[in-house]
């Protein structure tokens, strides 16, 4: 009895009011208010849009189907945040695609075992990395420049690779490597459980270990955290490094897909897909924080407007200008000069 | 100023005069005013559209839209053409559709304080996905001035010829210099990219110069798709892509510094030839892969951004964070 009085003490101050302002206050309501709109909209205009059957054993279904399309994205978006987060940018990701996807062709027509071509698929995403991250961390060069040097040259080192064997756009059979992309374990697609794993292990590195303080921290302030004792160059060089091996992953799903390595249009501005991911995310360009959960609802929103626009019969050309209008309306909503600008107006009417 | 200033520069011209004897040397021919004639005539959009990218790096932003806009350009362009209107009319609409539209990049830029990047990205969204809301094929222009103007040029003595694009390029190179060495609002530039802080606590009008930095790149760039329409003679909703590329890396390889500040519109001419000339080099070997053109350019930019960082800690240029 004695408890009673304590506890409606603690829930008397939560009022409606508070609680909506308590809501507004999270920086996840944006970004998940969004891909709720736009799937309202969906169940709007299409009503068989929830529906979700098992069609030849597998789920199937609109929903499922923007989780499926949005996995690559997703995979090189989570890799892009680490990168943001240390006040950097990637916009090399598009050109790994590229060359992970020649090299896969390359070492299948060899004639290596499929799960050995996996590894160096995923060896050579790390050693992209590692390139980047040489240029970033050891020759301080600007982020911007430093990965444009591979996203210039990628894609002719792809082309390279296709050559050596005198192959242009190869294509492959390998049922292990496509089973990851297009297999389904149970009812569920093999990608979605491999971004789950994936998700998982990079959530618990940047959360349960002090990492992804540290590229916080970094990205906040390198020179402090320099004197705080944290090495921002080692930082900055792990950031690059996940980043390439998850380009590297989301490559070897794209091309085990088409499974036809072609390295001109392969993973063709993904590096912009992942980056509007991380800032519908609420991420912000001058680093210091890093959401993974809120970027994969990011590419999630990116996924669901592609999806909308098919699905609503507009032409497909209408994505790009919707994708322009979304990033400049998040844009609007984080900028406080607009803010303002909008509480103005609505003072003078008062 | 000082003599430093102009060692990036020095460093680009000594770049293309070695490129340039390389190619004298291992091919026939190659050394004539016609190969010159050649890299300049097809380079000239590029170049333009660097020309105005250089301005936006020296006020330390970046520019993003360029190749969206020139396509943009010209999808209209064949439009506008298609229901009658004279190139030179379409072309000054275009105009200054694109300094409107640098303009608006500019004001939200400096507005929302939000990055150049990802502003200009939006404005590479949108005009690209206007490209493919306007049509989807190529459009040819048809209208007899295209002929006439492809026709134009100045002739050498020894055989080659300076195009029309080429001219008008080199033209609006000599207003950019003018622009940026000349002007008080080429001084802005320079201020802003060098210390956007100390640029404010100097009374630089900020908002003003970044509006009109990103009224002029749009300028240049929707020129650059202009000359591209009239050169190519078409519209084609994919033409440009990637070219902001190709643009940023000429300013780079021109000797002008990304972080904003230091760098000489004229290098800009020289690092949109070396671009010009690696591919015709590539070209002139014919058993090589258009794949080296890529590799080639990485390569360079990779040895031009090295030799800045190295003459930027010899010689103290303070860089602006």
């Amino acid at each position: 009895m004695s408890t009673q009085p304590t506890s409606t003490a603690i829930v008397q101050p939560r009022s409606l009011v508070t609680r909506l302002r308590w809501l507004a206050g999270q920086r996840a309501l944006w970004p998940v208010l969004a891909l709720l709109l736009i799937l309202a909209v969906n169940g709007i205009v299409s009503p068989g849009f929830f529906n979700v059957r098992i069609v030849e054993g597998r789920l199937f279904g609109n929903v499922i189907d923007i989780l499926y399309r949005a996995t690559p994205t997703a995979l090189v978006a989570l890799g892009m945040a680490i990168v943001i987060g240390t006040k950097g940018i990637d916009l090399s990701v598009g050109a790994i695609i590229a060359i992970c996807g020649a090299m896969m062709a390359w070492r299948i027509q060899a004639g290596d075992p499929h799960v050995v071509v996996l590894l160096i698929a995923l060896a050579t995403g790390l050693l992209c990395g590692l390139w980047n991250g040489f240029l970033v961390a050891i020759l301080n060069i600007q982020p911007i420049i430093a990965t444009l040097i591979l996203m210039t040259s990628g894609r002719g080192i792809g082309l390279m690779i296709n050559l050596l064997y005198g192959g242009t756009n190869p294509s492959f059979e390998s049922p292990f490597l496509q089973g990851l992309s297009v297999g389904r374990i149970g009812l569920v697609p093999t990608r979605l459980v491999v971004f789950a794993v994936v998700f998982t292990a990079l959530w618990l590195l940047i959360r349960k270990t002090a990492l992804g303080l540290f590229v916080e921290s970094v990205g906040g302030n390198s020179a402090a955290a320099d004197l705080a004792g944290i090495s921002s160059r080692l930082v900055k060089y792990a950031a690059y490094l996940l980043s390439g091996l998850l380009a590297a992953a989301a490559g070897v799903i794209i091309v085990a897909d088409t499974h036809t390595s072609d390295p001109v249009s392969q993973g063709l501005f993904v590096e912009l897909d992942a980056i509007l991911a991380v800032v519908i995310g609420g991420g912000s360009l001058a680093g210091g924080r890093i959401y993974l959960g809120l970027t994969v609802i990011g590419a999630l929103v990116i996924q669901a407007l592609t999806t909308t626009i098919l699905t609503s019969g507009l032409p497909p050309e209408y994505n790009l200008v919707v994708k322009a209008v979304v990033v400049l309306a998040v844009l609007l909503l984080q900028s406080d000069n607009a803010r303002h600008a909008v509480t103005d107006i609505f003072r003078r009417r008062k | 100023m000082t003599r430093e200033r102009y060692l990036p520069l020095l460093a680009t011209i000594v770049v293309f005069a070695a490129l340039f004897i390389t190619g004298g040397l291992l091919y026939k021919h190659f050394f004539s005013t016609l190969v010159i004639g050649h890299i300049l005539a097809d380079n000239a959009f590029i170049i333009i559209a660097a020309i105005g990218t250089t301005f936006v790096i020296l006020s330390g932003g970046i520019d993003l839209s360029i190749g969206s806009m020139i396509g943009f350009v010209g999808v209209c362009m064949a439009n506008l053409d298609a229901v009658g209107w004279h190139p030179l009319a379409s072309a000054a609409l275009m105009l200054a559709f694109g300094a409107l539209f640098g303009a608006a990049q500019g004001f939200t830029i400096d507005f929302c304080k939000a990055q150049p990047f990802i502003i200009t990205l939006a404005g590479l969204f949108l005009l690209r996905g206007a490209c493919f809301m306007v049509n989807l094929d190529s459009v040819p222009i048809r209208h007899p001035f295209v002929m006439a103007f492809a026709g134009a040029n100045i002739p050498f003595p020894t055989g080659g010829f300076l195009a029309s694009s080429a001219i008008v390029m080199l033209v609006v190179l000599a207003a950019g210099i003018v622009i940026a060495h000349f002007t008080r609002f080429g001084t802005y530039v320079y201020a802003l990219g060098g210390d956007s802080a100390s640029a404010l606590l100097m009374g630089v009008p900020v908002r003003k110069t970044i509006v009109s930095v990103y009224a002029l790149g749009g300028f240049y760039s929707a020129l650059a798709g202009v000359i591209y329409a009239l050169y190519t003679s078409s519209g084609y909703p994919l033409a440009g892509q990637g070219n902001e590329l190709s643009a940023i890396a000429a300013v780079v390889l021109g000797g002008t510094l990304l972080t904003g500040g230091v760098g000489l519109v004229a290098g800009t001419l020289f690092g949109g030839m070396i671009l010009g000339l690696i591919s015709t080099l590539i070209n002139f070997n014919g058993s090589l892969n258009s794949a080296w053109i890529m590799i080639s350019g990485g390569v360079l930019l990779f040895l031009f951004i090295v030799m800045q960082k190295s003459l930027v800690s010899s010689f103290g240029f303070r860089r602006a964070t």
